[in-house]
């Protein structure tokens, strides 16, 4: 199936009213990240090839129903606090690697939507869904409209954090982060691998981050590689920084066990990290989805999965991902769709 | 591990002991773009064993039309140097890895002192077209033998302008490096490739004159030791490989159809780090990449350049 003919863009909220809702085919794609009834950190990366046509693995950057409103979103964002977009001045280099990336991966991958002419170094780029249409000179910053990794970061879907490497360390030097699960890129930028995951419980105690590390260091240009992460977001708020708390920490004490359904959602995160070519820097992209609990309830394994999991969490993991003021909720909503019957391992719907 | 298919479009002899290949992609595409400082790991079929031996890119970062690697013929050379020079031709085809890059100049850096000794140029080359490109503040220091061996010189004069300081060997000319060292400002990093003493001295140098390590850069492609013979059990699929005394035990463990993990293959990168279980004698230790303090742990190896003087040695793979 080619997904590119068959994406209708929807016009929706993460904001105010927040009108944002799944199809069935988004929630059938959904990368529900459980494959077992317990859940604890683990190195849990593989390699970022192509997955299975028509899922979230399918692209390198993968486009859904959601992409128009996702960039809406993030413009308003980034007009009310330009500060969530930085690149320090050493990242030029990093910067055009990601123009490439970006519009060489989509251009390949969704040819319908988003076209790539080059001559050299004369591009002409075609966005289709945001009607851009943008002849530049690659490497020449003063033909584009503004920076060239704030250009390609207002036109995909998810957030992105570019690592410079030096001293057997990766530095959070560039970003453009409008999604993100509580963290924020203004205190990190700069940071090294270590302290920009310091606030994490219970992974440094198990030697996560050494590994992950290690292993980081010696990833491949050509060979990027994913893995999972996830937390849970009372309504289907894109932007619950750190900045905006006091929009959204509210919330947390706003669930009851008549709307858990609608207003607790799944955040998973497909983090994919590529090492770019003419800067050694390293791009990782955190790429969200949003699923509301009675969205997932469509699928019994998920219902019973996630029950089983969120009452087996580590009181740290849940404390750090803010779950404490709704899981039991979630955990009673859920309760009665699980008849304690042993579920396969994996992470499929059906 | 991405690979590439390549051919050779040229061969040049550039002097009585240095080859410069330039490779194009089998496909007619372009390479991909790298970074100066990167290198490739080529293989070779030597007479049916598969040798892989890692060269600096040399080129240009904003070419990728073709990639060049110069090797110089070595006198004790396992096969690799000499296969290069003697049975690559322009048309033969090769495999080589996508540029790993081990030796990046540091973005941060507000000065660049490079120091080569002889065929230790050639990361430097790929360098300097991004320290050009930047306009970042750089010099180059290039020691070599004698006039005969001044490869890539004049190429270097049209790179560098005034940047460059060359130091002929047989005409008594020396590199002093505690002089170079001592007179660079606070934010200054510099960075050697060449002869194991001279990396050596540059190191010492440095941290006598009270320079931060991570300021201090080098890239030493060391080829694996022989040795005598030994047997390795890998623990977790139980195969057992003997490493021949001319091998070495990455290369023995290929051979007898396991993977283990690699990069560099010239003991600086880490990746192919094993886990030591037991070993009935002495590791010895010949990569640049465990800490003397690791090293006297003995608990990890690095096969690509490690060995064991030993009966058996047990490793978690």
């Amino acid at each position: 199936m080619n997904m590119a003919k068959t994406i209708a863009f929807k016009q929706e909220t993460f904001r105010d009213d927040y009108s944002y809702s799944n199809s069935a085919e988004a929630i059938r794609r959904f990368p529900f990240p459980f494959a077992e009834d317990e859940y604890m950190y683990s190195v849990n990366i593989e390699q970022h090839t192509p997955g299975a046509p028509g899922s979230v693995f399918e692209h390198a950057i993968d486009i859904d129903e959601h992409y128009l409103a996702e960039c809406e979103d993030r413009r308003i964002t980034l007009e009310n606090d330009p500060g969530r977009y930085i690149a320090l001045p050493h990242m030029m280099d990093a910067q055009w690697d990601m123009v490439e990336l970006v519009m060489e991966s989509l251009s390949r991958d969704y040819p319908d939507l988003f076209e790539l002419t080059r001559d050299g170094d004369n591009w002409h780029w075609v966005n289709k869904p945001l009607g851009i249409d943008q002849k530049f000179v690659f490497g020449d910053e003063s033909t584009l409209p503004m920076e060239p990794f704030e250009y390609v970061g207002r036109q995909v879907q998810g957030d992105w954090v570019v690592m410079d490497q030096r001293d057997d360390d990766l530095f959070a030097d560039m970003g453009i982060i409008t999604s993100q699960a509580d963290w924020s890129l203004a205190f990190d930028a700069g940071m090294s691998f270590k302290e920009w995951h310091g606030p994490v419980p219970q992974a440094n105690e198990l030697g996560i981050f050494d590994r992950a590390l290690k292993y980081l260091l010696h990833l491949q240009y050509g060979s990027p590689v994913r893995r999972l992460n996830w937390t849970m977001t009372v309504n289907p708020r894109l932007d619950t920084s750190p900045e905006e708390y006091p929009l959204w920490g509210p919330d947390n004490v706003s669930v009851t066990a008549d709307n858990v359904g609608q207003k607790v959602h799944l955040r998973v995160e497909l983090q994919a990290l590529f090492r770019l070519p003419r800067s050694n820097a390293m791009a990782f992209s955190i790429r969200g989805y949003l699923a509301s609990i009675d969205d997932l309830k469509t699928y019994p394994r998920w219902a019973k999965r996630l029950r089983r999991v969120l009452t087996n969490l580590h009181p740290d993991l849940s404390e750090y991902k803010g779950l404490d003021n709704y899981r039991q909720l979630v955990i009673d909503y859920l309760a009665p769709m699980d008849d304690g019957a042993e579920l396969e391992l994996g992470t499929h719907p059906e | 591990m991405s690979v590439l298919n390549v051919k050779v479009a040229e061969v040049e002899q550039v002097t009585e002991v240095v080859k410069h290949f330039t490779l194009v992609q089998e496909n007619g595409e372009p390479l991909p773009h790298f970074s100066g400082g990167s290198h490739v790991v080529v293989s070779m079929d030597i007479n049916g064993r598969i040798h892989r031996n890692p060269y600096s890119l040399m080129g240009s970062t904003a070419n990728s039309d073709s990639y060049h690697i110069s090797v110089r013929k070595q006198e004790n050379s396992r096969g690799g140097s000499v296969y290069m020079h003697e049975q690559v031709k322009p048309g033969t085809r090769l495999q080589i890895t996508y540029p790993v890059n081990l030796f990046a100049i540091s973005k941060l850096g507000r000065r660049h002192i490079l120091i080569a000794g002889g065929i230790g140029i050639t990361p430097f080359m790929s360098q300097i077209s991004d320290l050009n490109r930047l306009g970042y503040d750089y010099e180059l220091h290039y020691a070599y033998r004698s006039p005969e061996h001044a490869a890539f010189r004049e190429q270097l004069q049209e790179m560098c302008g005034d940047r460059v300081h060359f130091y002929v060997d047989s005409e008594g000319e020396r590199l002093d490096i505690p002089e170079l060292l001592s007179h660079q400002p606070l934010g200054t990093h510099v960075y050697t490739c060449g002869p194991e003493p001279m990396v050596k001295a540059l190191h010492l140098h440095a941290k006598n004159l009270g320079w931060p390590d991570n300021h201090v850069h080098s890239e030493e492609f060391t080829a694996p030791p022989s040795g005598d013979e030994f047997t390795v059990e890998l623990a977790l699929s139980g195969m057992e490989v003997t490493v021949p005394g001319d091998m070495s035990m990455l290369e023995a463990m290929e051979e007898a159809g396991a993977e283990p993990p690699f990069l560099c293959r010239g003991g600086a990168c880490g990746r192919c780090e094993l886990e030591v279980v037991s070993c009935d004698g002495v590791i010895m230790h010949n990569d640049h990449y465990l800490s003397d303090h690791e090293k006297a742990e003995g608990r990890s190896i690095m096969p690509c350049v490690s060995r064991a003087k030993c009966s058996k040695l047990v490793v978690n793979l």
